[in-house]
């Protein structure tokens, strides 16, 4: 368009004049990841708090060296094991009301038996007797999530519902730093912002997508800073400080619960064992790097604290390790025994009710069974 | 007795006052999509339903077709039963790794425990003088996804029904709307009781003797012009409508076949790897007896869907149509 096509007054300046939308300096994250543990603020913390803090990682890991064995005996098929980042487990399923919902990516069976889902059915999917085990209605737990990210719409849409209903719920959805590479990691992000939905995105950075380290998956100064190019808060925490994690997710979901909403909560952790008990972490990461993550362990630093602080003696650590020993124990003879298969399951639950010709494919089986059980095949 | 003049109504007119209608009587209805709300869709099947039910009930989404879906998903868990709009047919593939790894099977992965009622509504087909990425026939895709219901009316009164019907069905469906159809118009009465039709069932369009089409959406009103037009021929061909890809209905259309003898199958999509060849299979395996031909199929070229100027070369027409039934070795009968 020329200049004498120009029509109305001339503006230097687009109309109505830009300004930033909302003010990003309250959005960024601190320089340095949030800390409780060894500082002054551990003292204004709930002791009662700390103590389950301490006993359901004390249980946590044992969990996820019980689900190693299992593996190894042939009783899972696979699991990925979140050893080193029990407190972002442990605390994400502890900060929740009964009313609220969690959702788990697959590296989230603690946080999953942390909410109180039967320790055996909560793997399930790993077992490879069905896909999800338990009833997420029950606990209010999303399935166990293995495609990436996917399960970020999910909880926003969940709590919009919620909010929309009038419900007070808040939804906590658990992802890795590599799913925060996929797609919907930004759709999910953006459409709880846009909605002020009440969901805390938990981001627990452990260093690695399976080989990959987080300098190949980003260039953005941290995870917790993605937040600000959508309009929430971000924040970084300690992953392996229990008590700071659960501080900055209270924080998030007092904020998600009173309208404010979603925040990105980025947690620094480790994975101190390989991505699963099928990986081999020599081929991509030195022991030396290992070693030094072992001495930040999220069990350590709260058994100190609490030693340091006369709040948990030896007793109280046996008592801790009884405790685990005991869901060990029963979770072992339990999962030792063969589950029950009907293989006419597969037809039940792809429709309300089969399609015609899932009736026949139905009717195929049967007489295949059959045929098997009277030797004729 | 009283009889009222009915108005014409178009299918976008019917497909509207189904989401009303049901927006009406079921307040966890929600309509979500991209500009459906003030705006009323770029095809204005949604218009009005904001300003009736207000946007929390009619909602403008950020652009973003897998966040849409993924978001219905949540939603559908909560206990709401969101009606989605993808935009085109050909917009719809961001979402689907949401269809096909969470909408498909999350009644199946949880034992039946969480059903997403969900309608997932998709504009589809071409004719309509779209640029590249606005005409694609994308059924195939959600045919050979298991979980999934796919629907597609080709009438004003089926849009209604088979709309309301997705809309209550406690699992998800796709429900493929055919571009243009949406200006097609009959008489058809909206205060009608009994237009919510079962989804599931075909249905003769067209009795005849001959030989039987069978195709769905688009494509049937091409059919009922060939069947007219092979009059002159000498034919009394059979139109069946299937309404429903997913489920199939085996019954209907074998019953047709089975009297007729001869059948083509014509659809927009492509043939290779196309619904035709596993609707040509399924009758050739329940009706082989019956049949005085091998079943033939016309549908779309297995090319990239085509510039506009050039489409009309693509789509099966009536002498494309004609042809086939003239391939169906009429010579035997001489």
């Amino acid at each position: 368009m020329t200049v004498m096509e120009q029509r109305g007054a001339y503006r230097p300046s687009p109309p109505p004049a830009w300004q930033p939308r909302t003010d990003p300096a309250p959005l960024l994250p601190d320089a340095a990841p949030h800390r409780v543990l060894g500082t002054e603020a551990a003292a204004e913390t709930d002791p009662a708090l700390l103590r389950r803090l301490y006993a359901e990682l004390v249980r946590g890991r044992r969990y996820n060296a019980q689900a190693t064995a299992l593996t190894k005996q042939g009783r899972l098929a696979v699991y990925p094991s979140s050893t080193g980042q029990e407190a972002c487990e442990v605390a994400a399923a502890l900060v929740l009301e009964d009313r609220d919902w969690l959702f788990p990516s697959y590296r989230d069976t603690l946080a999953v038996v942390a909410r109180g889902v039967d320790p055996v059915q909560a793997l399930t999917l790993l077992r490879g007797d069905w896909h999800t085990g338990y009833d997420p209605r029950e606990h209010r737990v999303a399935p166990l999530c293995t495609p990436l990210a996917t399960q970020l719409p999910h909880a926003v849409g969940l709590a919009h519902a919620a909010r929309l209903k009038g419900d007070d719920v808040v939804a906590l959805a658990m992802v890795g730093d590599g799913g925060t590479s996929e797609g919907d990691f930004h759709e999910a992000l953006n459409f709880a912002a846009v909605w002020q939905a009440p969901v805390v995105f938990l981001v627990q950075n452990n260093g690695f997508a399976i080989s990959v380290p987080l300098a190949k998956q980003t260039a953005a100064p941290s995870l917790a800073h993605k937040a600000v190019g959508y309009g929430m808060p971000g924040r970084l925490v300690d992953g392996n400080d229990a008590a700071a994690v659960h501080e900055v997710l209270a924080d998030a979901v007092r904020h998600a619960r009173a309208g404010g909403g979603p925040t990105l909560v980025e947690a620094i952790t480790y994975r101190v064992e390989a991505h699963t008990n099928a990986d081999d972490a020599t081929r991509y990461r030195g022991d030396a790097e290992v070693e030094t993550w072992r001495g930040h362990d999220p069990i350590a630093l709260l058994e100190h604290e609490l030693t340091e602080r006369g709040l948990l003696d030896e007793a109280g650590v046996q008592a801790a390790r009884d405790a685990a020993e005991t869901m060990a124990a029963d979770l072992r003879e339990r999962m030792n025994q063969d589950p029950l298969l009907d293989p006419m399951d597969l037809f039940a639950h792809v429709y309300v009710e089969p399609t015609p010709q899932l009736r026949e494919q139905q009717a195929q089986l049967r007489a295949e069974i059959q045929a098997e059980r009277e030797g004729t095949h | 007795m009283t009889t009222v003049a009915l108005k014409p109504a178009t299918m976008a007119q019917a497909l509207t006052r189904a989401m009303r209608d049901a927006m009406a009587v079921d307040p966890t209805v929600h309509v979500m999509g991209e500009d459906v709300g003030t705006l009323g869709g770029v095809f204005r099947v949604t218009d009005g339903l904001a300003k009736e039910f207000g946007e929390d009930r009619c909602t403008d989404t950020p652009l973003a077709e897998a966040g849409i879906l993924g978001t219905a998903v949540g939603m559908a868990m909560y206990g709401l039963r969101p009606v989605v709009e993808m935009q085109f047919d050909a917009f719809a593939y961001p979402a689907f790794e949401q269809l096909i790894s969470h909408v498909s099977r999350m009644r199946n992965r949880t034992r039946g425990s969480m059903p997403l009622p969900l309608t997932i509504r998709v504009p589809y087909g071409g004719g309509i003088g779209g640029v590249e990425h606005h005409s694609d026939s994308s059924e195939a895709y959600y045919m050979a996804t298991p979980g999934l219901h796919v629907v597609t009316p080709a009438t004003v009164a089926d849009a209604y029904g088979l709309l309301r019907a997705a809309i209550a069905s406690d699992d998800p469906v796709v429900f493929l709307e055919p571009k243009r159809l949406y200006w097609s118009k009959d008489t058809w009465n909206p205060d009608d009781p009994q237009t919510v039709e079962p989804i599931g069932r075909a249905v003769v369009r067209r009795s005849g003797r001959s030989a039987t089409l069978v195709t769905y959406g688009p494509s049937v009103p091409v059919c009922l012009e060939a069947a007219e037009a092979a009059r002159d021929e000498g034919w009394d061909l059979e139109v069946v409508d299937l309404r429903s890809l997913v489920p199939f209905d085996d019954e209907t259309v074998c019953a047709s076949v089975r009297r007729t003898g001869r059948a083509v199958v014509v659809h927009e999509s492509g043939g290779f790897g196309g619904p035709g060849g596993e609707i040509a299979a399924r009758v050739t395996e329940r009706c082989f007896h019956h049949l005085e031909a091998p079943v033939l199929r016309v549908a779309g070229f297995d090319i990239p869907y085509p510039p506009p100027m050039l489409e009309r070369h693509h789509l099966p027409g009536v002498d494309r149509i004609l042809d086939a039934v003239g391939r169906l070795q009429w010579e035997a009968e001489g």
